[in-house]
């Protein structure tokens, strides 16, 4: 907790500098290995052989939702690849410039739906920045708290539909009996388990409940210990390591030239991450590493995510430690409505409570990107406001989106079956990607 | 005409009575095994399992069947109609076939407790068994459908790459019983299960019997993260229900055949009659290790199953052969 910089803060290096191994902030998840397998391909074709294309999705088991691939077989190996999105495409950025300020929450919170938290912070960082709002720091904390919890909620899904795709069918058990955890903590704190609508402009909707540190307690303690049993049934699986090492590999260059990253550029050796890079929250008070992989392959890449669910119950448990005492949302009441008993006795909060449910707040004209760390890689929002109480355009940079550019690079070449690992890996979430 | 010596003749309504109680015998424990599958594959996971139908869920099976005879056989226009329905009989009739040979139990009362007693009994279980193949690779080209040609053209190659193995890692025991029958094969290990000295065998067939059940870790032909069901995508109602009775039977045949050459067979302690109940009980077992995998490992990938069947399980069966065969010409 040192705010002058000397605890861990000196990851970032967002293309140039080599990352140290001797770094301490980077929990390196695996030793530098030389034993790469890349597939031996023969990828001169001959006239005569025979070419398959085979239309992957929109519904198909392994997508991950809608996705839907055009896939040109030769055999089993991939020749070439096209992802063709916009089938859940529901118009959610058009839709926000309909809706004052306030009620654009829930659209934007909707698109990664397995990063809810990250998606409100987004947007309502984002307008707090152009209305020049600070939130108070019990606000920081419990939207860091949140943030962290969904970062693993994330994680956990992603490592079961991504074992379940590999075969390994019990996986997805054993996650979603994780997930439903942090799904019973959300619902105590915000009252809802999946899209919570908890973060406001201003800082959060309600104070975290009595008992719930504890419960958030009792879960930090237990998940360690439910980590390690899914390296030990991974991790150790000779089946599981053939699949993943060595498959999909994009160098980092490449990688920082399509845009992508999260933990796909962190796996490849890169420790770009931006709650270290940049200052938001309580991020700078945290003490954790980011873990960084050094081959870039589907194992380093499961490697990094299972590292970053154990950093991030280390925040989590920071989080609770550090939780200070004080309003949990800002006490403007041109932007916060005022609490529910005031509205009786005073007339001021009444008129407030009036202007803020029928016509919301008005932003002051500007236009501001504002950026986070989802589970998935830097998540942007990008507003203009045009001085009315709706916004003149929300736009969002989904990491899944960016990601999934890398895909082709990952997979042409390889089996059918390292496809499916290579979008297991690559954890795309159409929700986010089509908006 | 005989088409093999047989090693013991009955009358023919016996034959008749045997067939169908075996036929009825096994096909009353195939719901049993899916039902028990998907039991034990909810207690892995941390759930319950099927537990609505009947008392515990134990009537799972029958509403199965009942939801799967009531569905359409709906046929895509693309598929070669007469082959298409042929495939999954296919596989049912090969499946049915092998089960002749396991023998439930030695001659009791002038009646011996298996289909038949044939002196060329390996022969026969391959001969027979590998038509499923048929059946699979017509299913995946009859449908007319990409994901279903994949899937079959997998399961080819497969079937081929293990059958061989598996051929050879009962060769072992075969040449230490010094016949093919099964039955004599079964009374040779009065004195040691055949697990003890062909342990290397018992494995490779094991390994084997997972890909030619088309069960996971290979079941790389119906792979439903890749190819959605595979050779079976296209098919529908009880059509589609027959693939799945096929899979359990051969489960049920591979399991029975490992207990009847590697673990002693019907043998095992109390009266003769008995001896059935030993036999189902040895393959239970086994089978529960087939389910038991199936919960915990991922697929193989397709040419990670082509080197293992070709680089390690045919050097391996094939050097336990010959130690076998050293060994048992020197001893």
């Amino acid at each position: 907790m040192t705010p002058d910089g000397t605890l861990n803060r000196a990851a970032p290096t967002q293309s140039g500098v080599q990352p140290e191994i001797e770094d301490p902030s980077l929990g390196l998840v695996r030793q530098a290995e030389t034993e790469v397998r890349p597939p031996d391909v023969d990828l001169d074709l001959e006239p005569e052989q025979e070419l398959l294309t085979i239309n992957m999705g929109p519904h198909h088991p392994a997508t991950h939702g809608v996705l839907r691939l055009i896939v040109t077989l030769q055999g089993e190996q991939v020749i070439d690849l096209k992802p063709v999105i916009g089938y859940v495409h529901t118009g959610i950025e058009k839709s926000c410039e309909q809706h004052s300020y306030w009620k654009v929450i829930p659209f934007v919170e909707r698109m990664d739906y397995l990063g809810y938290f990250f998606n409100m912070e987004a947007y309502c960082g984002c307008v707090e920045s152009l209305l020049a709002l600070e939130i108070p720091p019990r606000a920081k904390w419990l939207r860091t708290l949140h943030m962290e919890l969904n970062r693993i909620h994330s994680h956990l899904v992603w490592l079961g539909t991504s074992a379940l795709d590999l075969g390994a069918i019990s996986m997805f058990w054993y996650c979603f009996r994780e997930r439903d955890r942090i799904l019973d903590l959300f619902e105590m704190s915000a009252g809802q388990r999946m899209h919570t609508r908890y973060f406001q402009v201003g800082g959060v909707f309600e104070d975290i409940p009595v008992g719930f540190e504890q419960k958030v307690k009792e879960f930090c303690a237990e998940m360690p210990d439910r980590i390690s049993q899914y390296e030990a049934l991974l991790d150790q699986n000779e089946i599981f390591l053939r699949r993943t090492k060595g498959i999909g590999i994009v160098p980092r260059e490449r990688l920082l030239e399509l845009g992508v990253t999260g933990p796909l550029l962190r796996a490849a050796g890169e420790p770009w991450d931006l709650r270290k890079a940049t200052d938001y929250l309580a991020y700078p008070e945290l003490d954790f590493n980011i873990p960084v992989g050094t081959v870039g392959d589907g194992y380093d890449r499961y490697r990094c995510r299972v590292a970053e669910m154990r950093e991030s119950v280390r925040m989590i448990e920071q989080c609770i430690d550090g939780l200070p005492e004080g309003p949990w949302i800002a006490d403007d009441r041109k932007i916060v409505l005022p609490p529910r008993d005031e509205l009786s006795t005073s007339m001021e909060a009444l008129i407030h409570h009036f202007k803020l449910v029928t016509e919301g707040f008005r932003v002051p004209p500007g236009e501001l990107y504002h950026s986070i760390e989802g589970p998935r890689g830097e998540l942007g929002c990008f507003i203009v406001a045009d001085g009315s109480a709706k916004p003149g355009r929300v736009h969002f940079r989904d990491s899944s989106f960016v990601n999934l550019q890398a895909f082709r690079e990952m997979s042409v070449g390889g089996y059918v079956a390292d496809l499916i690992q290579n979008l297991a890996m690559l954890d795309p979430i159409l929700g986010g990607i089509d908006r | 005409m005989l088409l093999a010596e047989v090693g013991f003749a009955e009358a023919t309504w016996v034959l008749i009575v045997k067939s169908v109680l075996i036929f009825l015998l096994v096909f009353m424990i195939v719901p049993v095994l899916t039902v028990t599958e998907r039991k034990l594959i909810g207690r892995f996971q941390n759930r319950h399992g099927p537990n609505r139908v009947g008392p515990v869920g134990l009537l799972q099976p029958l509403a199965d069947i009942v939801k799967l005879a009531g569905k359409e056989m709906f046929r895509p226009t693309g598929a070669v109609p007469l082959l298409f329905a042929i495939a999954p009989a296919l596989i049912i009739f090969s499946g049915i076939l092998t089960l002749a040979i396991i023998p439930f139990g030695n001659v009791v009362d002038g009646v011996g407790l298996y289909g038949i007693d044939v002196s060329i009994g390996v022969l026969y279980f391959f001969a027979f068994g590998s038509l499923s193949f048929y059946g699979l690779l017509l299913a995946g080209w009859s449908s007319g459908s990409k994901y279903s040609f994949l899937g079959s053209m997998r399961s080819a190659a497969q079937l081929i790459s293990y059958e061989i193995s598996m051929g050879l890692a009962l060769l072992g025991a075969v040449m230490m019983a010094g016949s093919l029958s099964l039955t004599a094969i079964v009374e040779a290990q009065d004195e040691v299960w055949y697990i003890v000295p062909q342990i290397v065998g018992f494995l490779i067939f094991m390994l084997a019997g997972f890909a030619e059940t088309n069960r996971a870790p290979f079941d790389l032909p119906e792979a439903d993260a890749e190819l959605v069901q595979g050779y079976q995508t296209e098919y529908g109602g009880m059509r589609f229900g027959s693939f799945l009775l096929a899979e359990y039977l051969e489960m049920f045949v591979v399991c029975a055949i490992a207990t009847t050459f590697f673990l002693g067979g019907w043998t095992g302690p109390g009266p003769d009659w008995l001896s059935p109940v030993w036999l189902i009980l040895k393959t239970l077992a086994l089978i529960f290790v087939f389910i038991w995998v199936r919960a915990t490992l991922p697929r193989l990938r397709y040419d990670q199953l082509m080197s293992l069947g070709w680089k390690i399980l045919l050097p391996l069966a094939t050097l336990n052969v010959l130690v076998t065969a050293i060994l048992v010409t020197v001893l």
